[in-house]
């Protein structure tokens, strides 16, 4: 063990350098995020993962946003266990039937402010399960969204980069 | 090859539910199409699937699981999904229906939907026994899924699972989609096993239009098959050090993990690999320079991952943890037909590759490592070594890889088929019906995680409730590709 925690030492880190914000999604959010939270909360969001019905494609490249090349907690965003501790909540999947009373109850968990950030393709329209008898079709019909990232799944990048436009816009200085 | 359907009596189908009750098959699947069941079963000893239908009269056909229980959640499934009721069943909770779908019964004669009636979970009785109930929403990054524990103090008496939260209705979106859309979503039953679903669903639609892929397609294939397989390993060893709060083995193996998935990306365009595998071959040929990414990922791998083992295996308090918890008596295994590392670690040595020799494994080399001891630790060493197995195939697929056409052409017709197809949680079952125009008329997916979330209940038995992540995070059942 004292090898490897001495590599990690000694070698460079992996993190790679932070890519800039997305424009599409400043511009989302330019109209959702609200002065007095920007405030308040300053560049530091707690993030809950809540899967709505997901093919799970999108967990794993959550998850690779904690890994060493990522690193998401170097930007103060970290991901917490329950809806209680979030500012954000971030929802993958079509949201299906069967979840959708249990995403409305986490969303009503989470105090005020709150962002919700809609995590891959079916999450924004209901994507390739769209019309199906189980699926709603959509996070934005369920609970409000005020940023969408898409992809099938997004990669880490870009989810990146949509997060740090959501820092962006709660820490800027009106 | 697997021999057509063969339509049997009541008296046929109940001789196959007894020998599925004596162990002399196991039961590979059981699914409804109309009016019809049918269900497919091994013989482990010659590797001979077989497939049976019964037609229902009055909806009705003679239960599998009163008499053999690794069918009772597919039989509570067929009847919310298509209404047929099977005789005698010892179960007749629904399944999969929560309660909150429009419908009953979507994909069979379809009806409004009746208010539910209040959920019974089964009784645990005895003194001091309290109930912990968990989900839908957990508290990690993991998917939705409903846990009841009964327990006493720490210990637990008994877990009961509910789960159907992440159903998509997917073998409804199925019914006359194109081969492509169908594909796709095949692609999209379980995320983390997109090759192996393409790939399974690809060689059935290739066996109903009798198509030959061109070998080089089929080399890629695998090539795909393995590298999700290291990929999902090393994520999955690494976060089963996590639930017992090794984070440094965590944070290695996610580089690991991470390596992998930017090679992927760099030979496929996409780093979980979604859509390449098509039906007739593949999508995409592999980047010029792919031969020679794989060769470097191959060559790193072999550097640190030893170390990393090295590191598992030394460290008392991480064994401390995973050596006798969460034991799956080689019994139920092989009774359920536990695929995957859950049944190869519980001395069932079953891997689709190895029994059916689809192409191109039969032409590769390799072992299927296998264990008695049935723990959280032999999980792990599965896992360790099938990283090893995969890393010689895919070395192997780079020295023979066959130049070529990367697809065949296909010719829309009915017809039907099966495939079974190892992912890297076990082997994953497709059974797909096409119509004369070539779309789909009934496709029916099973993941491996059908026969291993019973064993996770029994696993956990007598277990202290703080150890239930760690087994959990060691089974990886998949959520969406149970629920589907």
């Amino acid at each position: 063990m004292r090898k490897t925690l001495l590599e990690g030492l000694t070698h460079g880190p992996l993190t790679e350098p932070a890519p800039a914000p997305d424009e599409a999604a400043l511009k989302e959010l330019a109209e959702s995020v609200e002065r007095a939270a920007r405030a308040r909360l300053g560049r530091s969001l707690s993030i809950r993962q809540v899967d709505a019905g997901s093919c799970n494609g999108c967990e794993l490249e959550i998850h690779a946003l904690a890994n060493a090349f990522y690193d998401l907690e170097r930007f103060g965003l970290r991901f917490v266990a329950s809806p209680r501790h979030a500012d954000v909540l971030m929802i993958t999947g079509p949201v299906t039937k069967n979840m959708r009373e249990a995403l409305l109850r986490t969303y009503n968990a989470t105090p005020d402010p709150k962002w919700v950030v809609a995590i891959g393709a079916c999450a924004a329209d209901g994507g390739i399960f769209a019309g199906s008898y189980a699926v709603e079709g959509g996070v934005k019909d369920v609970v409000p969204v005020d940023l969408h990232i898409r992809g099938c799944p997004p990669s880490p990048t870009d989810m990146l980069k949509g997060l740090l436009a959501l820092l962006e816009q709660t820490s800027r200085k009106a | 090859m697997i021999p057509p359907r063969t339509h049997v009596t009541e008296e046929g189908w109940r001789q196959a539910t007894e020998r599925l009750a004596t162990g002399e098959l196991t039961l590979l699947g059981l699914w409804a199409d109309g009016a019809d069941v049918s269900m497919a079963h091994l013989d482990e000893k010659t590797a001979d699937i077989g497939v049976l239908t019964y037609t229902c009269e009055d909806g009705r056909y003679p239960s599998v699981g009163a008499r053999h229980p690794p069918a009772i959640r597919l039989e509570r499934a067929i009847a919310s999904l298509f209404g047929l009721r099977a005789d005698g069943a010892p179960d007749a909770r629904p399944w999969l229906d929560l309660g909150f779908w429009d419908v009953a019964q979507p994909l069979g004669k379809r009806a409004p939907a009746q208010a539910p009636a209040p959920y019974e979970f089964l009784p645990a009785g005895g003194e001091c026994l309290h109930q912990i109930a968990v989900g839908p929403v957990h508290a990690g990054i993991i998917e939705p899924g409903h846990f009841r524990f009964t327990a006493n103090g720490e210990h637990v008496v008994r877990l009961e699972q509910r789960l159907g939260y992440v159903h998509k209705g997917i073998e409804g979106l199925m019914q006359g989609a194109s081969l492509d859309r169908a594909a796709k979503l095949a692609g999209r039953t379980s995320g983390d096993s997109t090759v192996a679903y393409a790939f399974a669903f690809a060689q059935a639609a290739e066996i109903a239009l009798q198509v030959e892929v061109p070998a080089h397609a089929v080399f890629l294939r695998a090539l795909m098959a393995e590298l999700e397989r290291i990929a999902n390993h090393f994520g999955d060893i690494g976060a089963i050090c996590n639930d017992a709060t090794f984070t440094l083995m965590h944070a290695q193996c996610g580089i690991l993990r991470e390596r992998v998935l930017r090679v992927t990306h760099a030979c496929f365009g996409h780093r979980l690999m979604m859509d390449v595998i098509v039906p007739g071959g593949v999508a995409r040929d592999i980047a010029p320079e792919g031969a020679a990414v794989l060769r470097t990922l191959v060559a790193e791998v072999r550097k640190v991952f030893p170390a990393l083992i090295e590191l598992y295996d030394s460290t008392a308090s991480l064994q401390d943890r995973t050596v006798t918890t969460g034991v799956v008596k080689p019994d139920y295994a092989r009774q359920f037909g536990a695929g995957g590392y859950v049944g190869r670690a519980s001395g069932r040595a079953f891997d689709a590759r190895r029994a059916l020799r689809y192409a191109p494994y039969d032409l590769l080399k390799f072992d299927v490592p296998v264990l008695d001891a049935g723990d959280v630790n032999a999980r792990v060493w599965i896992r360790i070594r099938e990283v090893e197995q995969s890393l010689a195939l895919i070395e192997q697929i780079l020295d023979r890889l066959p130049a070529g056409e990367i697809i065949a052409p296909l010719r829309a017709k009915a017809g039907e088929g099966l495939a079974l197809v190892e992912a890297f949680r076990g082997d994953v079952l497709v059974w797909l019906r096409l119509d004369e125009s070539g779309r789909v008329a009934r496709c029916h997916l099973r993941d491996a995680s059908w026969f291993q979330w019973p064993l996770l209940e029994a696993a956990i038995e007598g277990n202290i409730v703080a150890d239930f992540p760690l087994c959990n995070k060691s089974f990886n059942c998949s959520y969406s590709g149970h629920d589907a």
